[in-house]
């Protein structure tokens, strides 16, 4: 049996849609060749299952000169490999025109030095569990025959524990000890130094014991407490890299390449890092400046609603510096690189950026604070413990033995799974829901939310106009008419041409049909051809030369027709489906919410009618939504920002906490707590999750707290064994995961 | 019990090869992909490793 390969764009089990199949150029900079064989790394979006698994593999397979096409379909990363002529740009097609989203992925070191860390971090954890087990298995015999096992035989069991577990100690706690001398080193301690000093002394009281033939030998203790510590550090490692790895892939998505133009007016396609200041670029139609550029020479519109939130086209023309983000839309402009790629933003929002990221890593996590607390009482209590049964006459190894018992039984195990299993867990739920974190800590700054700000262009609306009515002669006809039909053919006809968004949203409504030759394109004023003798346009009032009376909100576009009637055309941007049910949802949680947009009132209050936002501002320029953010922080208000505009990315940084939908740019991306893709439903999910997160991370820490005051008095009274010390431990840890796993049964 | 003497080894050995195992899965990148050789197992076509 072969299996039927689907041929319908997209997941063939629905479980993602279908991306548009768009035309893929620029790969070429990406090939890294090794002798004749060159290799390429792609991100893959809206792969789901294993049906799209095997009709991806199998068409890129099926191109010429291809040796190996690998997917990996848990994070979409995609190698090929062929030798030959085959072009980059052919692999992406194929992909595309399987109804695909596909990017190139360039070397990505931070996401390397993140996989090696984790993967290490999981060798040590395989260690420890190896030897935690084995260690278990000798400990539990000398239990076992407490009182009837001979000395020689008890001592031997200890020495081999000791054997197994000084390895451990060494390979598997060196995390530990690492990160507690270089915080040492700085003049402060963290976690990791009762960890470390807890595990040195236990060994060490160990070793003294089993050499002077005692019964306690903590081995079993040392390398358990190691094993559950780096469960904790391991499951943190991964959330990290998964949310970095997440980020990466939709800000690959966007990195595009871009066209140079050599001395003699030759393009070559390149990577937008390699852009360097002053190089002279091309930008068709269509494309998206990857770098802030000053147009050398051409004049065409612009579509910058990425940058400011202006949902209407800009026309440009020669010395206008034009920003990385913006799309041209209507002709081939020229210019020269004013930047980098990384540093081509507005100097100030990467500023902004900056304050936003210190502000941030001010805020004291729940899993800080408890550090904070729990370190110097650990500390003073083994201390005080050592030297009061040292007052009461204890000989020094009971003393110590007692201190090392403590520092054991308040092993911060519990703590260390506390935060990071919750958070886990928490991260997956979210994660099936197309939503991707950004940081572990973000939940408990979404938790505390009381007020939402919201852009509009792209987060409350579509981002993309929509037609909405035909007027002839200040007669409305609604679409399905037959006057209607035929105006939206006509103008169609000469819009097809066209990248302009309007001419995007007539054709999107006219469907497929007949382009016309020899369309002129008049940046800053409409389309033109000579059809049937006619002289016909398409555009502003003033290109067609009507009056433009009667003011609408929303753009507009004019049809002429020779000497027919004028058309009107009326667009609106379209709220996102789903926004009034969760903008509901998040008013009966009692959240206050505002619209701060780029655009103009005339824009932006219709569309605050309709969502029934009281509190909205119109034109507020980047720095005008920082400030205002500034101010409610000053009132004491904890602010949810949600924005995909580079005119939202300051304001997302300096905000409580914030978010961007997926089709943000990276920079906004890369600003915000997490990204979530869908509609704004996610918003209300994201905030109930965090909330629960919150107390589940809440209780597991006043379990953890429980626990010591439990265990505390037990071991200063030197009632501690071994086998209570293994017993507590154990238990703790396994009572906090429960607690973190009750997130996912209820969701 | 001088049984024992041989047991723990034994014992130690098996454990210690189940690590080695695992060891070596992380290193060969067996965690790398989670869900994919779920489907990979279903084609037919494939039949080569790739």
């Amino acid at each position: 049996m072969t299996t039927a390969v689907s041929t319908a764009p997209g997941c063939p089990s629905g479980l993602a849609p279908a991306s548009a199949s768009q035309s893929k150029s620029g790969f070429a900079g990406f090939v890294r060749k090794s002798g004749d064989e060159n290799a390429l790394d792609l991100v893959v979006r809206g792969a789901k299952c294993g049906g799209c698994l095997s009709k991806i593999e199998k068409a890129v397979s099926g191109l010429p000169g291809v040796t190996a096409a690998r997917l990996n379909l848990s994070n979409g990363r995609m190698r090929v490999r062929w030798t030959g002529p085959l072009s980059a740009d052919r692999v992406a097609q194929t992909i595309s025109d399987l109804g695909y989203g596909v990017a190139a992925q360039s070397d990505d070191r931070a996401a390397l030095e993140k996989a090696r860390e984790e993967r290490a971090l999981l060798i040590s954890m395989g260690v420890a569990g190896f030897a935690a087990a084995n260690i278990m298995l000798l400990s539990v015999s000398v239990w076992a025959g407490h009182g009837e096992m001979g000395e020689a035989t008890r001592k031997t069991l200890h020495a081999l524990s000791g054997v197994i577990a000084l390895p451990v100690l060494l390979f598997s706690g060196r995390h530990f000890f690492r990160s507690a001398w270089s915080a040492l080193r700085n003049g402060h301690a963290n976690m990791d130094v009762p960890i470390s000093l807890a595990l040195s002394l236990a060994f060490g009281v160990s070793v003294f014991e089993t050499l002077r033939g005692g019964e306690h030998a903590y081995f079993d203790a040392v390398v358990m407490l190691c094993f559950f510590l780096l469960i904790g550090r391991f499951l943190d490692a991964r959330l990290r890299r998964q949310a970095h790895a997440a980020a990466n892939a939709l800000a690959a998505m966007q990195t595009s390449a871009v066209t140079r133009l050599g001395a003699s007016g030759e393009t070559r396609s390149v990577a937008a890092s390699e852009i360097v200041p002053g190089d002279r670029i091309l930008l068709a139609p269509g494309e998206r400046a990857m770098v802030d550029i000053r147009i050398v020479s051409g004049i065409s519109d612009v579509d910058e609603s990425l940058v400011t939130g202006e949902s209407v086209p800009r026309t440009y023309s020669q010395g206008m510096v034009l920003h990385a983000g913006a799309i041209n839309v209507s002709a081939p402009v020229q210019g020269e690189a004013l930047k980098v790629a990384e540093e081509s933003l507005l100097s100030q929002i990467g500023d902004m950026l900056e304050a936003g990221e210190q502000r941030r890593s001010a805020y004291r996590r729940i899993a800080d604070r408890a550090v904070s607390i729990y370190v110097p009482f650990v500390h003073a209590t083994a201390a005080l413990a050592c030297i009061g049964w040292l007052v009461m006459g204890a000989s020094i190894p009971d003393a110590l033995m007692i201190a090392a018992a403590t520092l054991i039984i308040t092993c911060p195990c519990a703590l260390a799974l506390a935060a990071p299993v919750a958070q886990v867990v928490a991260a997956g739920h979210l994660f099936s829901n197309g939503i991707y974190l950004r940081s572990g800590d973000a939940f408990e700054r979404l938790a505390e939310i009381d007020h939402i700000v919201f852009d509009k262009t792209g987060t409350l609306t579509l981002g993309i106009p929509k037609l909405d009515r035909i007027e002839v002669d200040g007669q409305s006809f609604p679409l399905e008419s037959a006057e209607a039909r035929e105006c939206l053919a006509d103008a169609a006809r000469l819009a097809r041409v066209s990248h302009h968004p309007l001419s995007r949203a007539l054709v999107a409504v006219a469907g497929p049909g007949q382009a016309q030759e020899d369309v002129q394109e008049v940046a800053g004023r409409g389309l033109e051809a000579d059809i049937d003798e006619e002289v016909w346009r398409l555009g502003s009032a003033a290109w067609i030369g009507a009056d433009a009376d009667a003011p609408v909100a929303g753009p507009v576009l004019w049809l002429a027709r020779g000497s027919a009637p004028h058309v009107r055309f009326v667009f609106v941007d379209d709220v996102q489906p789903g926004a009034l049910g969760a903008l509901d949802t998040l008013r009966a949680g009692g959240i206050d919410m505002e619209i701060m947009s780029g655009d103009q009132a005339g824009a932006v209050a219709p569309l605050a009618g309709r969502l029934a936002i009281e509190d909205w501002t119109a034109g507020a320029s980047p720095q005008e939504k920082v400030s205002r953010l500034e101010a409610l922080r000053a009132q004491g208000r904890k602010v949810l920002m949600v924005g995909d505009g580079l005119n939202d990315a300051g304001a997302l940084s300096l905000a409580h906490a914030s978010l961007a939908p997926g089709a943000a740019i990276d920079i906004t991306q890369s600003a915000s707590d997490a990204v979530y893709s869908g509609g704004l439903e996610a918003i209300p999910l994201i905030l109930r999750v965090a909330n629960r997160t919150r107390n589940v991370m809440r209780q597991n820490f006043a379990l953890a707290a429980l626990y010591n005051v439990i265990a505390v008095p037990i071991a200063v009274t030197g009632h501690v064994t071994p086998l209570v010390a293994a017993i507590a431990m154990s238990l703790s840890s396994i009572i906090v995961t429960l607690n973190a796993i009750r997130l996912r049964i209820e969701s | 019990m001088s049984i024992i003497v041989y047991l723990i080894p034994v014992a130690l050995a098996l454990g210690l090869l189940g690590l080695v195992a695992f060891i070596w899965s992380i290193r060969s990148g067996q965690f790398e992909d989670m869900d994919g050789p779920a489907y990979r197992i279903l084609d037919d076509d494939n039949d080569h490793p790739a």
